[in-house]
């Protein structure tokens, strides 16, 4: 069980000086899903990049902190303002963020990729949940791990997850989301087309096991058939995994097939209004500017 | 893994590249550059009359010839002082020809290749390894099978007394001669030792044929040849690792490579290059094709002050082709120029170069090619491609292709991008769990894989391993 809260939230571009959200609140649940809608620019993308740690930002107020109500997690290490972390401590802790537009990177195959992604995450899991006296002792460990975490195939160290038991995990996860067995010797998204990129962001969603998923725009550039293998995805990491899924999206469509638990909209870098499934199927109807209305009328 | 383990780990990886023995030299020539330096080299060898001479009229060329200086972006040479480089030392072996087995090695010879893992890797069946300490072949080993198929790979000084005919007619005369450049003059006066591999006609050698050379003395310089010979209908993939380790005073490799490529035969030549940082690398490496012959080079050049090296290829019959991919890293203080060189002589030939450079820190690394298509050679297609990527503002990374193109009828291709490790890529590993570190040597990794899918699997690793190494700024 896992919390994800966004409190107060401001952030403005780095480089531009440019305010983007102007105190977001918005809490996440393990299990849950919850839809993020709203017109272009008013700072969903943001929101999601925040979360996950992207520098181009930076975050002028408020917190964003992770709970883990997990019996495995000693006591002591159970929540977490996210702020104070790497971008692969927050993965390591269970955030996920699926890219509209993932990067290319050639030369990186998916098997090895993945791979090395679960084997860093469950090390730096390992390093995050330690106590603070045996961190002395596992920094020594840690200090070369040699030809073993590089991207060439090697042996694992103990506790790595090894390159046959790995296959395993991956075939059965692409059985899952209905994708080619070729898919796994291709380099990292180059060349993917925009329907492969964004069931690859699900299946990496669906190997890392995070706690809370944070999807941008999944569902865009998606055929029909695509949006359904996407959406089961969703589903899957929901209903197998327990992730909570904050799920960003313009559109009513996707959410015919992931059925959110909430809806919120944002205007203008705020959460402006909140509301379950039938929000979704109002905005449908009569579009953001009744929102805005809506909210204008009762400030 | 346990901490026991680790820690021997790390302590390999620090001995294996900065690792150094002291000197036991039986013969070592004096300093710098002089006909009676060149003469102590022959008649330690034992050679006969006519590679002295040609030793001696290398040496003329030597010093007639100026120093490059006017290049374009050229490496920094003004502090590379030949007079102060030893170029001759004999290890203290009992038999000059190399030892005929591991254990009659002296040890601590035994323990350097112990530590750069050679034994480890004739254990795995590879199928021989030459290995050259200093300025000697001191340990190989033929598979019997080649020898039955007429198949020779031996010390190149060896080759000189066995081979003599084979030598004389391919040493130094059609591909590389003396006068050729400053460095190739400067090898032909003082190479020692190398590689001599022969491949009759239709033979195919299925193992890759493996040379190891290892710089081990300060201030010496280093000249091992090899030549490569394969007759029509042959084929060979012969492959090569060197390094040094790091001394005060600035030490001079200046190998030469010659490859004959018969009708329809196909060589591919792979090296694998770690120099300290005070190396200047200068080498001259040519191959010539025959009618419908493939030639490959494969190369990773790391490490070095400066390295100039353009493998060249004459595409000298119909139908012949040459393949070119190079790597280089330049990390502070470091410049290497490299690229390729190809002479499309005769109609339908084909060649391709593809380069790639990573630059860090302030270091520089430079694209310089050559690519000529003589008139009536109708009908060829080259295709040139140059990827940079750098790590920050201060690194430089330059392009310089030159196309000389005397025929119409032809196919010309160049494309070159630079670019920096990007942000969005790094950011998007991290947040699949891999720290900076490893989200860049992965994108790094993935930006050299042509070269390393090139490779045997232990090469890969070990290229691979030394760009980790050359990264976290670990190598001295």
């Amino acid at each position: 069980m896992a919390t994800l809260e966004l409190k107060n939230l401001h952030a403005e571009v780095v480089e531009a000086d440019e305010k983007i959200l102007n105190g977001v609140d918005l809490q996440v649940d393990s299990g849950e899903i919850h839809a993020l809608m709203g017109p272009n620019g008013s700072g969903k993308s943001t929101t999601a990049k925040v979360i996950a740690g992207h520098p181009a930002y930076e975050v002028t107020e408020g917190e964003v902190i992770l709970t883990l109500d997990d019996e495995d997690v000693p006591e002591d290490k159970r929540s977490w303002d996210l702020l104070d972390l790497e971008p692969n401590e927050r993965a390591a802790l269970g955030i996920f963020l699926g890219f509209q537009y993932p990067a290319e990177i050639e030369g990186v195959t998916m098997v090895n990729f993945l791979r090395q992604a679960l084997n860093a995450k469950l090390d730096e899991q390992a390093e995050l949940f330690e106590d603070e006296d045996e961190e002395a002792e596992a920094d020594d460990e840690d200090e070369d791990a040699g030809y073993d975490t590089s991207p060439m195939e090697g042996p694992a160290d103990e506790g790595e997850v090894d390159v046959a038991e790995f296959q395993q995990i991956l075939s059965e996860k692409m059985d899952l989301l209905d994708m080619d067995e070729e898919f796994a010797h291709r380099y990292l998204n180059a060349g993917f087309s925009g329907g492969e990129k964004k069931q690859n962001e699900v299946l990496q969603a669906a190997i890392l096991e995070p706690s809370i998923a944070v999807l941008d725009e999944i569902d865009s550039g998606l055929d029909i058939d695509r949006l359904q293998d996407v959406s089961n995805g969703i589903n899957a990491l929901r209903d197998e995994q327990g992730t909570g899924v904050l799920q960003i999206t313009h559109y009513q469509r996707i959410l015919d097939y992931v059925e959110p638990d909430h809806v919120h909209v944002m205007l203008d870098g705020e959460i402006a209004m909140s509301g379950g499934a039938e929000l979704a199927e109002k905005l449908e109807d009569k579009g953001y500017d009744w929102v805005r209305d809506e909210v204008y009328e009762a400030a | 893994m346990s901490s026991e383990q680790d820690q021997l780990k790390e302590t390999n990886t620090e001995e294996r590249f900065a690792f150094k023995k002291d000197e036991s030299a039986a013969v070592k020539s004096d300093k710098g550059l002089t006909e009676e330096v060149v003469r102590l080299i022959s008649e330690d060898k034992g050679e006969p009359d006519w590679m002295l001479e040609r030793r001696l009229r290398a040496l003329e060329h030597w010093n007639e010839m100026p120093m490059p200086t006017d290049w374009p972006g050229q490496p920094d040479l003004t502090e590379l002082d030949v007079e102060e480089i030893v170029p001759y030392i004999r290890p203290d072996v009992d038999k000059r020809e190399g030892a005929d087995s591991w254990d009659d090695l002296p040890e601590d010879i035994q323990d350097t290749f112990e530590k750069l893992g050679i034994p480890e890797a004739e254990r795995k069946a590879l199928s021989g390894v030459g290995a050259q300490y200093e300025s000697e072949v001191v340990y190989q080993n033929m598979q019997e099978q080649w020898e039955e198929k007429g198949v020779v790979f031996c010390n190149m000084d060896e080759a000189v007394r066995e081979h003599e005919d084979l030598v004389k007619e391919h040493f130094m005369t059609s591909c590389v001669p003396p006068s050729d450049n400053k460095f190739a003059a400067l090898h032909g006066a003082v190479w020692s030792g190398g590689s001599f591999v022969y491949v009759p006609e239709d033979v195919t050698v299925e193992m890759p044929v493996q040379a190891y050379f290892r710089m081990n003395s300060e201030g010496m310089g280093q000249f091992e040849h090899t030549l490569i010979i394969a007759e029509e209908g042959s084929e060979v993939h012969y492959i090569e690792g060197c390094s040094a380790p790091k001394y005060g005073s600035h030490n001079l490799h200046s190998g030469g490579v010659e490859v004959f490529v018969g009708e329809d035969a196909h060589v591919q030549y792979s090296t694998v290059q770690n120099w300290s940082k005070n190396t200047f690398n200068l080498n001259t490496k040519r191959a010539i094709v025959e009618k419908g012959g493939r030639m490959e080079w494969v190369s990773g050049s790391m490490g070095s002050k400066a390295t100039m090296l353009y493998p060249c290829t004459i595409l000298k019959g119909r139908n012949a082709s040459a393949n070119n991919i190079t790597i280089a890293f330049a990390g502070e203080g470091q410049n290497i120029d490299t690229g390729a060189k190809v002479y499309h002589n005769a109609p339908h030939t084909k060649s391709t170069i593809e380069s790639k450079s990573i630059s860090k820190d302030g270091g520089r690394t430079n694209y310089r090619g050559l690519v000529h298509i003589s008139e009536g050679a109708e009908h060829s297609s080259t295709s040139v491609e140059c990827d940079a990527l750098m790590f920050d503002n201060e690194s430089t990374s330059d392009t310089m292709p030159y196309m000389e193109i005397d025929e119409s009828k032809v196919d010309v291709a160049h494309e070159a991008t630079v670019g920096k490790i990007g942000d969005e890529d790094v950011f998007y590993l991290q947040s699949r769990g891999l720290d900076d570190d490893d989200a860049k040597q992965m994108i790094v990794s993935g930006f050299i894989e042509p070269i390393t899918e090139e490779l045997p699997i232990e090469y890969a690793v070990e290229l691979n391993r030394l760009i980790e190494l050359e990264m976290e700024g670990s190598l001295g």
